[in-house]
């Protein structure tokens, strides 16, 4: 997909927040110089297409009770596509990155308990007869939250 | 009508009352594109637009609500190269270097994770998203540069594929 100017100037903006309103559409739309409908189609296309992969609140998940971690394994090159089916047919695995390093998986469980992430980490371990390394945030550094393109 | 399921994990949750569960349950999958996204979001539930908006407001002013907004997939946008970049940092100086990385723009996530010794040293995680794998190469000199850590050992992971991402559910 081509994002255009005005496609930028709505993800930047999106970026920084969007009004609680009863227009809120109308009010990003007066902002960038655009009307309410061209920006909802160009919000519904991008999300379509999956350039923006999600539209709406960011929750403090460990607020909110949700638990998260960073798993990592290590993996020998021909056993990686067998394991790589194990682990992402689990729900729980939010996303899961192959990197160039020994430890050659990198993936995120997002589990409604913390207690869950043990156990999800267990079965995962047992199912493909490899150790995991669980690596949770001990603290969380402050970010911008905006990637300007 | 189809309401939302309300997570185990919210449920349990101190300080929302059922009403504010059921608000984020409604909006967990994200805001309806329409005139009134409020109004709608409300009528799921059965409850006023003006009380939707106020719960709202005050989720995000407890910080339950990080932001509303939008997540992007910096692939699709042109930044094809994403790389964990890892640091053996003492841990009387973690904070610091941590509140160091948070200015740079590239940088999308800064966190302090455990060593798990002996295999893996490392225990301050950043991500950089990149055009390329030179362009994500640079920012970890410039990075290396102003926030001083020539002598601290450090590791680039490239990502070579995805093979799942979803937005995480709440």
């Amino acid at each position: 997909m081509i994002v255009d100017d005005l496609d930028k100037a709505l993800i930047n903006r999106l970026q920084d927040g969007f009004p609680i309103s009863d227009n809120p559409y109308a009010d990003i739309a007066a902002e960038l110089g655009s009307d309410e409908s061209t920006v909802i189609q160009r919000l519904q296309d991008m999300l379509d297409q999956k350039v923006l992969t999600r539209f709406g609140p960011m929750y403090h998940a460990e607020k909110l009770g949700g638990a998260f971690s960073l798993v990592a394994m290590k993996l020998p090159e021909h056993d990686f596509q067998r394991v790589s089916e194990i682990v992402n047919s689990f729900s729980e695995v939010a996303h899961n990155y192959q990197r160039d390093h020994a430890f050659n998986m990198w993936f995120v469980l997002a589990t409604e308990t913390p207690e869950q992430i043990n156990e999800i980490n267990a079965e995962i371990s047992m199912q493909t007869g490899y150790p995991v390394y669980n690596m949770p945030k001990l603290e969380e550094f402050y970010v911008k939250l905006k990637f300007t393109v | 009508m189809n309401v939302p399921k309300i997570p185990e994990g919210l449920i349990q949750m101190p300080g929302l009352d059922e009403r504010d569960k059921m608000l984020v349950a409604a909006i967990q999958s994200g805001l309806p594109l329409c005139s009134h996204p409020y109004a709608e979001i409300g009528q799921q539930i059965d409850m006023a637009e003006a009380e939707v908006i106020q719960r709202l407001q005050r989720l995000l002013d407890n910080d339950f609500i990080k932001r509303m907004g939008v997540v992007v997939r910096h692939h699709e946008l042109g930044y094809q190269s994403n790389a964990m970049v890892v640091w053996d940092v003492p841990d009387a100086q973690v904070k610091a270097l941590g509140h160091c990385m948070g200015q740079f723009e590239f940088i999308t996530l800064c966190y302090q994770r455990p060593r798990r010794l002996p295999e893996w040293r490392y225990n301050l995680f950043c991500m950089i998203h990149g055009r390329s794998r030179d362009d994500v190469l640079r920012c970890v000199e410039l990075v290396v540069e102003r926030c001083s850590l020539q002598s601290v050992a450090h590791e680039v992971l490239f990502s070579q594929r995805r093979f799942k991402q979803r937005g995480a559910r709440y």
